[in-house]
């Protein structure tokens, strides 16, 4: 049972892991792993319950379909296994401020909330605009060879870095 | 009639069961890879740790082989999403942004509020809700203009190549591979 209690596996065995968990969705599911459109269904049905109806009559939500679907439980079991997986290897800890930004902002969470606020908005708008995030383009996607896929992840990457150097090479 | 209804709600039922199963065991070695935390996703964009490329590349050589092998005796369909250069490229810088000012992607943002990272929770969960709520919000007047600059449709790299799918995919996964290999010669 070492596999299950340790803190960190080598990035090659859980890439393998995901690799073998993607011909599954494949092979089952008939769907590519994918996590960001769970958002945005969420966002739907967070609207509906102010806008009613306005929201199921907006083309993209009409799109996507606002309900719980497979993917939204794909989503919900991700925070899950990464809990399983964190309370069995005692990695497991509440925490406001992750420590790489302590040593460059300080440990104030306020800072940090509203830098995660502002990143979240990019992210989920970012996702919708290039319809796909790191796992449904830059997992799924890629490995189907698919041109719109390697573009979105090598974007994502390329945005990273840049905004990452400003962000940490300034402070 | 009613038969119909009764096993199509199995039928639903059966795939949100296998979407919670499958995201259990994503969201398991997403952890155990040390993904879910903000100091190794940034540590990847300052290019300092090179975990979350060896995890990506490494599930999509695995990914590759295999889908492509059921692919070839017919098991799977593949799944692809139609790109154009307003889209992918627009659309993979904003979200790039969003990736270093988070610290997560959306797949670890999930990843991370079970770990217990309260940034994720109270800060990255509301920002990518409000984000995606916007962007449906903008959607009616972006797909018939910017969406489709540059438009190429849904296209694979052996269909550019105009090759069989197996002449990318093994020099593809060979050259994956000998770019792990160099980024661990390299101590990254």
């Amino acid at each position: 049972m070492e596999w299950l209690y340790a803190t960190r596996w080598s990035p090659y065995a859980a890439g393998i892991g995901i690799g073998v968990l993607s011909w599954l969705t494949f092979l089952i599911s008939r769907k590519p792993l994918g996590c960001s459109t769970a958002f945005a269904t969420t966002s739907g049905m967070l609207r509906a319950i102010i806008q009613g109806d306005k929201v199921a009559r907006n083309a993209y939500y009409e799109r996507i379909g606002v309900r719980i679907d497979w993917q939204w439980m794909l989503v919900l079991g991700v925070a899950i296994g990464a809990f399983i997986s964190a309370i069995a290897s005692g990695d497991f800890e509440l925490l406001w401020v992750p420590s790489r930004w302590v040593a460059a902002f300080g440990s104030a969470p306020l800072p940090r909330l509203l830098a995660a606020i502002v990143g979240g908005v990019f992210m989920g708008f970012g996702a919708r605009w290039a319809d796909g995030c790191t796992s449904g383009h830059g997992i799924s996607g890629t490995l189907q060879l698919s041109v719109a896929s390697w573009v979105s992840a090598i974007c994502f990457f390329l945005g990273g870095i840049i905004a990452a150097f400003l962000i940490y090479g300034v402070a | 009639m009613r038969q119909a209804t009764t096993s199509n709600n199995a039928g639903r039922r059966y795939e949100l069961l296998w979407g919670l199963l499958f995201g259990l065991a994503f969201g398991f070695f997403l952890q155990k890879g040390g993904v879910t935390k903000y100091d190794v996703i940034l540590g990847q964009l300052l290019l300092e740790d090179f975990t979350v490329v060896k995890i990506m590349l490494t599930a999509v050589v695995t990914g590759m082989l295999g889908i492509y092998a059921m692919r070839q005796v017919g098991w799977v369909e593949l799944s692809t999403k139609p790109g154009s250069v307003g889209k992918n490229v627009i659309g993979g810088l904003l979200f790039g942004i969003g990736f270093a000012v988070l610290g997560y992607c959306p797949g670890t943002l999930a990843g991370a509020i079970g770990n217990g990272y309260l940034d994720a929770l109270v800060g990255g969960l509301i920002g990518i809700l409000l984000g995606s709520g916007l962007f449906a919000e903008l959607y009616p007047k972006l797909r018939g203009t910017i969406l489709r600059w540059g438009d190429f449709g849904t296209i694979r790299l052996p269909e550019v190549l105009k090759v069989n799918d197996w002449v990318v995919v093994l020099p593809a996964a060979a050259l994956l591979v000998l770019l792990m290999v160099w980024l661990e010669t390299a101590g990254l």
